[in-house]
């Protein structure tokens, strides 16, 4: 079983919380649980309550959705030293994507009632999360919008 | 009896020897002159002319150690490179070059060397890819991140595959759009930039591809912390003449191919996110 030392150990190695203060990460660790997820399986699905963020350790992960009729759409993979999910900070806290095992994976899953309520309890905690995701959430914006111009199809005109 | 002097403008004659299907619309093609072999440096272009179709430049594919037979590959994206696209071994093409500046490969010797390319941007960089490989032990760590439209669109995936199996060497590869069984990286390749191995501090960096890719590519590798005056980018634009004279590749105070079309990203920062240009 991982221990709460251990917990911390892997906040403080994962890119996403390197340098953190020790205060702020045993808020962090209070809220935290290692997960595995087998190759093939599902970590969430889309619709689904938003009730976790994940740092991933190991192994990769495929954002997917889907449409009737039409092949399962990958959008973005997600792999070691990343992070998944921020549907969780954003009411109604509801996933918008599935978000699929390509490989075996090992996970730090926080809770985010328990996150949100540290946040609101204790704004230093809350900026410092925030402080963080903000230019995640900004990089896949623009990678997002890159992938939409489909710079490497044959240009029209 | 006064000999004239070669007519730039006027191309050697180059036999098709082999034409190989890379992807649905790029093909490669080797060439061979009666004349002897062709040396280049590894970036360089050529303006190719289909006899009939018109001339187009288009980057040397090959290896620059091989300059026995010329390789170019091309994506058929109008008459000309549709017209080549139709020939067949024994055919014949009309050849003017070598033009432009290279890839500084040697000035990178001591560096970690990041190659990061996008679609058919992986043809130019291809040759200096066998020149540092062929120089391997001067290197420190040597990366090649490379970005396709879907898995179907990946150029030189068999050599990809290769270099993926050398223990030397890091090959990191991503498509933009995937369905179905695929078990790779899904995302753009400026986010390989953050994955690779490399030590920001003494790293080179070359990039060929689509300009908007190139442009996020040059900030992803500064937001790593490589130098921009260690980063070199490829720009294409309408090339004629490939002697810096017609003026019809001008862009701002440079011809790009006289001057380029492998530029210190330095030399041209202030260029490169000008819409007008």
């Amino acid at each position: 079983m991982v221990q709460i030392d251990d917990l911390g150990r892997i906040i403080d190695e994962h890119p996403f919380f390197r340098g953190i203060d020790a205060k702020l990460r045993a808020l962090l660790v209070g809220c935290a649980a290692n997960e595995r997820v087998e190759a093939g399986k599902y970590l969430f699905r889309q619709g689904a309550p938003a009730d976790s963020f994940y740092l991933v350790r190991h192994g990769s992960l495929a954002i997917e959705t889907h449409a009737p009729g039409r092949p399962v759409i990958t959008v973005e993979s997600v792999g070691e030293g990343e992070i998944i999910g921020w549907s969780w900070l954003v009411a109604p806290y509801r996933w918008t994507f599935d978000a699929r095992a390509v490989t075996l994976l090992r996970v730090l899953s926080f809770d985010a009632t328990c996150l949100r309520g540290k946040m609101d309890a204790d704004p230093v905690l809350g900026y410092e999360v925030l402080r963080r995701f903000v230019p995640v959430m900004g990089q896949r914006l623009a990678a997002t919008r890159l992938q939409l111009l489909d710079l490497y199809g044959k240009q029209k005109g | 009896m006064i000999a004239l002097p070669a007519d730039p403008m006027l191309p050697r004659l180059f036999d098709v020897l082999k034409v190989k299907r890379e992807l649905a619309d790029t093909f490669t093609l080797e060439l061979k002159s009666d004349g002897g072999g062709f040396g280049f440096q590894a970036g360089q272009f050529n303006m190719l002319y289909a006899f009939g179709a018109g001339e187009v430049p288009i980057s040397i594919s090959g290896d620059p150690g091989k300059p026995g037979t010329l390789v170019h590959t091309i994506r058929a994206v109008g008459a000309v490179t549709e017209a080549m696209g139709r020939l067949k071994p024994g055919d014949t093409l009309g050849v003017r070059g070598p033009y432009g500046t290279p890839w500084p490969v040697e000035q990178a010797f001591g560096d970690d060397l990041v190659i990061v390319a996008g679609g058919v941007g992986l043809a130019p960089l291809r040759p200096a890819i066998y020149q540092a490989l062929a120089n391997r032990e001067k290197f420190g760590r040597v990366s090649i991140l490379y970005g396709a439209r879907s898995p179907e669109d990946i150029l030189f995936r068999k050599e990809l595959e290769q270099w993926r199996g050398r223990f030397d060497l890091e090959v990191l590869v991503t498509v933009d759009r995937v369905s179905g069984n695929w078990g790779g990286n899904v995302g753009v390749v400026t986010k390989l930039v953050a994955k690779a191995g490399f030590d920001p501090m003494d790293t080179t960096a070359f990039v060929c591809g689509p300009e908007v890719m190139m442009r996020f590519a040059v900030d992803s590798l500064e937001k790593r912390g490589v130098s921009t005056d260690k980063i070199h980018v490829s720009m294409e634009r309408n090339m004629k003449c490939g002697l810096g004279v017609c003026g019809h590749c001008q862009w701002g105070p440079h011809f790009v191919c006289r001057d380029g079309p492998v530029f210190h990203f330095d030399e041209i920062a202030g260029l490169f996110s000008v819409r007008e240009l």
